[in-house]
């Protein structure tokens, strides 16, 4: 029986994203043991609708740290893609899916452009995509004259602002009627969904934990190291443009600084939820949990009254705490 | 032997580094199911040899017959796929990853969706461990095994390529002797399954209980090539350096324990490490401190030198009492220490020659306003550089490009350069052959007859019989056994160092 439940914990503890759960669900708990009216639909939506766009960076960005990457330019990429759309779309007089397109193809060049020099010219991440990430706002500021626009077509408004899966129940159930679910917020989920499905199982996307673990030895194991380099930054490029497009198409309005700073929340939100700057380690579904967790913390200050104030110095102390429960974690 | 083609041939192998001609003409065969050695002192040719015959390098002049196909590798990745595998002393598993995934790195079993099919990887990864006898559990994270069991699925790793000729650069450098045997197991099992392996040690013994054959190089030229049967370790090293070594470890001279001691131990303590451990070093006198893996030793080395301070205990130098909080204060106090770990904990590997060697002295480099003095430390570096016989174009050359012999003695030198009044020397000729041995042990000579108390920590009983003055046996972290030079032997301090009352 012994073995059996020492067993079960060995298992648990095999499960990477225990810990990061743990902490979201007590953090949950004791919000809803001093307020009960904390767990409600209202609050859980509200903290989707802020994360969203973490969330799907996130994606993008746990598959490169996994792989030893990195990338700081996301903020400003989504900002591009954003105002380049909405330039094409208000200035231009371009059809929305055009827009939409061209955005997220900046994105991916952006993307592919962090790529190239990471891996083929062997430039440092952080040097490379520090440079990208000013290149980029640079341009946004260039590409718009300075100036926000707003007032999108309705169809692309719709998708940032419209609801999923609205329910009348009928009278027998009661009668009410469940509003939905807000498009980003649902892009978003299906996107941790499918990434952390892919970075778990999938052959492809398995061969970051290698070429993080150690690029060489990935090398010599046949691992299209230069190739995989590129489609993660691409990716994530991809993926920072679909997060600034959904922004302001829930906004109706794309400004020049929108998302500035949104990279370090990213690599904050990755890092508490267990990935590493060293690369091989890490989930999507634990980059999720760190996004939800620091997302909590604005309505949870708010629900305790402190005083908005607090909260970067609270999100700068998870992130340290979490750093160094990691490596409590790592010395048995 | 078998009859048919050898899984690896390689025939006039040349290769030339500018003016250096690092590999003359070399021949070498393994057939499969043999283990054949490869030895040589440090520069003979060997890492060269290596590089040939794995890809990352190319031959100026010779040829290298795969199961009998001659072959041209560009990168050691055509060497792989052609199943030439080699496990380096750098481990290349991902701590995070299980055990099954690291063994089938980039080859595991999937479905029409690419996705891994984890039962089957299991299964697979699982029978691989049963083949060959091993007690791991395939979804053990790596992260979670010791160095030895890291290895074991390095080569394991190696082995899920199905490759026909093995190649292990020094792979048990790190480990302790039931590891050594754990490992030697799986070498003679890969041997019946007719692999054929290249084994490189600078440990002859381990050489002379596994090979089957062995190829000597020395200048870069093929020396000879014996059956183990033929051949003796005297004669390996008689063939590797050149010429006949009397005694390796010098000449002793007679201590004066008349006098105060340098270093006086008294009742430290460390909970958990080590407890209390007390012993006295004269001046001029080397003391060696001998035990299994893990007895404490380093341990103790570390305290003496504060860099895992001891909890109690006294420790006088030179009649003062001493208890270092930190390596700064210990080298203050005219303390040195050579740490086991060159690579992790030694040397600058980025930095150059220089550098490492007045890393431990910077201040008595500095002028007025602390602003260094380079002409003084150019002077100084190439001193040590000659009196160490530190082989390098210039000490300007950076320390990784060096061989670990060499870095051994920038390692050495950097620390006896600081004359100090004692030295703790942990494992001072790990993974170092023969000739570069030699010349670290007379640097430790000499530095004793100068007046330096010696503490020399190693699992090379032989170096421990043949240096020190007095030796102390740890087991369990306490001291067990202490024996003079004279009444020591090989026999007594293992029975110390196991306990052999059990």
């Amino acid at each position: 029986m012994k073995t059996a439940s020492a067993r079960l914990f060995a298992r648990l503890r095999r499960v990477g994203e225990l810990r990061i759960l743990l902490v979201v669900v007590v953090f949950w708990l004791v919000m809803w043991l001093y307020n009960p009216a904390f767990i409600s639909a209202p609050t859980i939506n509200t903290v989707l609708l802020y994360l969203f766009g973490y969330a799907i960076m996130a994606c993008g960005m746990t598959i490169l740290l996994v792989s030893g990457g990195f990338d700081l330019s996301v903020g400003s990429v989504s900002a591009l893609a954003a105002i380049v759309a909405a330039v094409l779309m208000k200035d231009s007089g371009a059809p929305w899916p055009l827009a939409v397109l061209a955005g997220l193809g900046i994105g991916a060049a952006a993307g592919l452009l962090n790529g190239l020099i990471v891996a083929k010219l062997d430039i440092n991440p952080f040097i490379t995509t520090l440079g990208t990430m000013l290149l980029a706002r640079g341009l946004t500021y260039i590409v718009s004259g300075g100036r926000g626009r707003s007032g999108f077509d309705e169809h692309f408004c719709w998708l940032g602002q419209g609801l999923v899966g609205t329910v009348q129940w009928p009278a027998w159930l009661g009668g009410a009627k469940w509003s939905g679910v807000q498009m980003p917020i649902v892009v978003s989920l299906a996107l941790v969904c499918g990434a952390d499905l892919l970075l778990r199982k999938s052959r492809f996307f398995r061969q970051n934990y290698y070429l993080g673990g150690n690029e060489q030895a990935a090398w010599l194991s046949g691992i299209e190291v230069n190739r995989i380099k590129l489609f993660n930054y691409a990716l994530s490029g991809t993926l920072a443009a679909l997060a600034g497009l959904l922004f302001s198409a829930r906004l109706d309005s794309a400004i020049p600084n929108a998302g500035d700073g949104d990279e370090l929340k990213v690599i904050t939100a990755v890092i508490v939820g267990g990935a590493s700057l060293n690369g091989g380690k890490g989930t999507v579904l634990g980059s999720f949990l760190g996004c939800l967790l620091l997302a909590t913390i604005r309505p949870a200050i708010s629900f305790l009254g402190i005083g908005d104030h607090w909260e970067k110095a609270v999100v700068g102390l998870i992130l340290l705490v979490a750093v160094l429960l990691d490596r409590i974690g790592r010395k048995p | 032997m078998t009859s048919g083609p050898p899984a690896l041939q390689a025939i006039g192998l040349s290769k030339r580094f500018g003016q250096v001609q690092a590999l003359d003409d070399v021949n070498l065969e393994i057939q499969a199911g043999e283990v054949h050695a490869l030895v040589g002192e440090n520069g003979a040719g060997k890492s060269t040899l290596i590089n040939l015959l794995v890809g990352t390098l190319q031959p100026d002049a010779g040829r290298l017959l795969v199961g009998g196909r001659e072959m041209r590798f560009r990168n050691a990745r055509e060497a792989a796929a052609a199943g030439i595998a080699a496990v380096f002393q750098e481990l290349s598993v991902v701590g995070s990853l299980s055990v099954a995934e690291n063994i089938f790195a980039n080859r595991q079993p999937v479905n029409r969706l690419n996705f891994i099919r984890q039962g089957e990887l299991t299964r697979r990864a699982e029978e691989l461990l049963r083949t060959f006898n091993i007690a791991i559990a395939p979804h053990t994270p790596v992260e979670q095994l010791s160095v030895a069991e890291r290895q074991v699925v390095e080569i394991l790793k190696c082995l899920a390529a199905h490759p026909c000729v093995l190649l292990l650069d020094e792979p048990t450098s790190s480990l302790t002797q039931r590891e050594k045997e754990m490992l030697f197991a799986l070498i003679r099992r890969l041997r019946e399954q007719k692999h054929g392996l290249i084994y490189i040690s600078h440990h002859l013994p381990e050489v002379i209980e596994l090979a089957d054959r062995v190829t000597v190089l020395r200048d870069g030229k093929r020396v000879a090539t014996r059956l183990r049967r033929e051949i003796t370790e005297p004669e390996l090293v008689r063939l590797m350096v050149g010429r006949e070594l009397q005694d390796i470890y010098g000449q002793r001279q007679t201590v004066d324990r008349t006098g105060p001691p340098r270093l006086k131990v008294e009742g430290l303590c460390r909970p958990g490490r080590f407890a209390d451990v007390a012993f006295a070093v004269w001046p001029g006198e080397i003391v060696g401190l001998a035990g299994l893996v893990g007895a404490g030793r380093t341990e103790v080395g570390r305290a003496l030198f504060g860099a895992d301070p001891a909890s109690s205990g006294r420790i006088v130098l030179d009649g003062r009492p001493a208890l270092p909080r930190s390596p700064g204060e210990a080298t203050k106090a005219g303390l040195a220490y050579v740490t086991e770990d060159r690579k992790t904990q030694g040397l600058f590997l980025r930095h150059s020659i220089r550098d490492n060697l007045v890393a431990p002295r910077l201040e008595r480099f500095a002028a007025r306003l602390g602003f260094m003095r380079d002409a003084r430390i150019d002077q100084y570096a190439g001193a040590c550089r000659q009196r160490s016989n530190i082989v390098a174009p210039d000490v300007h050359q950076l320390v990784c490009r060096l061989s670990g012999g060499n870095q051994q003695k920038v390692l050495i030198a950097a620390w006896v350069g600081l004359e100090p009044r004692l030295l703790i020397a942990d494992e001072p000729t790990r993974g170092v052959d023969v000739g570069a041995r030699l010349e670290i042990y007379g640097q430790l000579r000499e530095l004793a007859a100068r007046g330096t108390a010696v503490l020399l920590i190693s699992s090379d009983l032989q170096e421990i019989l043949g240096l020190s003055d007095r030796i102390l046996v740890m087991r369990a972290g306490r001291i067990v056994g202490r024996f003079d030079c004279e009444e020591a032997t090989e026999e007594r301090i293992i029975a110390a160092a196991l306990d052999s009352t059990h």
